[in-house]
């Protein structure tokens, strides 16, 4: 196996991709939304509670997709929580960045741990069409946290 | 191994690899696999040559000028004509409407027999479960815009259509039938003579969708007798911004124009316009010359095959192919019942069909198609969001089997 297959489809994703944690319908859910890739039929849904204190307390996900969609969102689903949504922002702004090959930015202040933990979704840089699995769930949490409209890979809203 | 799975025993299993320069020039290490000729059949040399030596020696405008290169052009696209309608035995090369593409003679032709008077508000179309968007959604269009029924006739978890459903829903209102030669998702051949002749008795117009027959199959539509035969050209080996519609001479004759302009008119004033004859009523505009050079290049080279040759060729790939695939763990095949042509759906249990195409991809350089194939209803009563799709070309031999089986159990290691 050559080593972007490696990296790409490295064992934690895998781990994630097989046993997706926090996944399920949010009871108590403040915001949710749901995201779709019209590419290749990807589904995810998002639901989050948000405290009182706009911190992120939960945050779970249901869908269906492949490996990377599924990882990445199981991994959101750990990172985002207990973060206020400018800081949700810039994890994924960094994030993205990096999933698209660009790694000329230092992780923001304070988060170098969770870009870290997400660095292991860059795997997908070497595959332009698969970066949108990787950024999807992402697209949904942040449209939940907005307004919860329907979201598309691109983070286009449908 | 027996004699009929070994392709070198019969009509030999040498592929026609060498006339497709993209194999040569495949930048890779890894030898190229390509399996999604559904998707869009690479272009044999003779096809480049012909569009190259078209616009390097007789390109011009057709039906316009007077000076000889125009009329070599005419002569060249009009000769086109008259192959498409020799290969698909059409009776005049006047029923072959050159169009886009298969998506843009369906458009073309739900939206000409929409103003034609021929289908009314109230009746009925019917289509399939195993149908192409391309040949669903500007009927769709049409339901809304004339307030048509739409009835559709199911697949059974065989894997074969329900005929008997069909017949039945040939009944008043219906008033016209499209429906796929071969599934570009399961290969599956559907028994179109049949369903022609059933929807023929009950004077209900047919449309078949020929996308995945025409490279596979000799066509024969006057046999058939469908009032409506519809393909690409970059599914026959020709260039892409090439299509048909042939269309039985006197239903043609009664459709409206679809896009207007030049090379459609006979004559122009600002009260009135009057329109030519089929097909150049349908051909509004300077349309697709070298493409039409092409596309007449892609058929000579086919019938230089034979189809005695291809049929043979990929029915032993196909019968390799599907004994293969199950000998891998986790392979389930999307069911097909009686005759498949060119394609194998299948998904591994589990695992994505993105994560297999990209594995495929990279570790074998095995091009494969992964999603919904265009045909969402079927994946929905497949209870699947996606399938992996191998299918077949001339260039394709009994390696490219091996490669993608010996891919599909790198993925079994890697999602283990």
């Amino acid at each position: 196996m050559n080593n972007e297959l490696r990296e790409l489809y490295q064992d934690i994703i895998l781990d994630h991709g097989r046993h997706p944690r926090n996944f399920g319908e949010l009871a108590g859910a403040t915001h949710h939304a749901h995201g779709h890739n019209p590419l290749c039929g990807d589904t995810v849904t998002v639901f989050l509670i948000m405290g009182s204190d706009g911190r992120v307390q939960r945050v779970t996900f249901m869908g269906h997709g492949c490996a990377i969609s599924m990882a990445s969102a199981s991994m959101m689903t750990e990172v985002a929580v207990g973060k206020t949504e400018a800081e949700v922002e810039a994890i994924f702004g960094e994030f993205q960045n990096r999933a698209k090959g660009d790694l000329t930015h230092a992780a923001p202040k304070g988060f170098e741990d969770e870009i870290e933990r997400l660095d292991a979704l860059t795997g997908v840089s070497a595959y332009p069409s698969r970066v949108k699995c990787a950024v999807l769930p992402w697209h949904a949490m942040r449209s939940a946290l907005a307004d919860g409209a329907e979201v598309t890979s691109d983070g286009g809203k449908e | 191994m027996p004699d009929s799975l070994n392709p070198s025993a019969k009509s030999e299993g040498q592929s026609r690899k060498s006339d497709f320069p993209i194999f040569a020039n495949n930048p890779r290490d890894l030898p190229l696999i390509y399996l999604d000729s559904g998707a869009s059949t690479q272009k044999p040399q003779a096809v480049i040559d012909a569009t190259s030596h078209f616009y390097a020696h007789d390109y011009a405008n057709i039906h316009r000028g007077v000076y000889r290169l125009s009329q070599v052009a005419t002569h060249a696209y009009e000769i086109g004509r008259e192959t498409v309608a020799r290969f698909i035995h059409s009776p005049s090369p006047d029923s072959i409407v050159f169009t886009r593409g298969a998506t843009e003679s369906f458009n073309l032709l739900a939206d000409c027999l929409g103003r034609s008077g021929l289908i009314k508000a109230g009746d009925r179309i019917v289509l399939t479960e195993v149908e192409h968007h391309a040949n669903i959604i500007p009927w769709q269009m049409l339901r809304d815009r004339l307030g048509l029924q739409l009835a559709v006739v199911p697949l059974m978890d065989s894997g074969a259509l329900d005929l008997d459903e069909f017949e039945r829903l040939l009944q008043p209102p219906t008033r016209l039938v499209s429906f796929t030669h071969i599934s570009n998702v399961t290969g599956l051949v559907n028994p179109v003579a049949r369903m022609v002749a059933a929807a023929a008795a009950r004077g209900v117009m047919t449309v078949i969708d020929g996308c995945q027959a025409v490279a596979h199959r000799p066509v024969n539509v006057e046999q058939l007798g469908c009032d409506f035969y519809i393909f690409s050209g970059h599914k026959l080996y020709g260039p892409t911004g090439t299509g048909v519609l042939y269309g039985r001479g006197d239903l043609l004759g009664k459709l409206p124009p679809y896009q207007t302009g030049g090379d459609m008119i006979t004559t122009v004033t600002f009260a009135e316009t009057r329109f030519q004859p089929p097909p150049q009523r349908f051909e509004a505009g300077t349309p697709n010359i070298a493409g039409v050079v092409g596309l007449t290049a892609a058929i000579g080279y086919v019938e230089s095959l034979g189809f005695d040759w291809i049929v043979a060729h990929e029915k032993q790939l196909l019968e390799l192919g599907l004994k293969r695939l199950q000998t891998i763990d986790r392979v389930k095949i999307i069911p097909v019942s009686g005759d498949r042509s060119g394609a194998i759906s299948f998904t591994l249990e589990g695992i994505h069909p993105h994560d297999i195409a990209t594995v495929l991809d990279d570790h074998s350089n095995v091009a494969v198609r992964a999603g919904h194939h265009c045909a969402q209803p079927l994946m929905q009563r497949l209870g699947l969001a996606a399938t992996i799709r191998a299918s077949l070309g001339v260039y394709n031999d009994r390696d490219c089997i091996e490669a993608l089986a010996m891919g599909l159990e790198q993925v079994n290691r890697i999602f283990k």
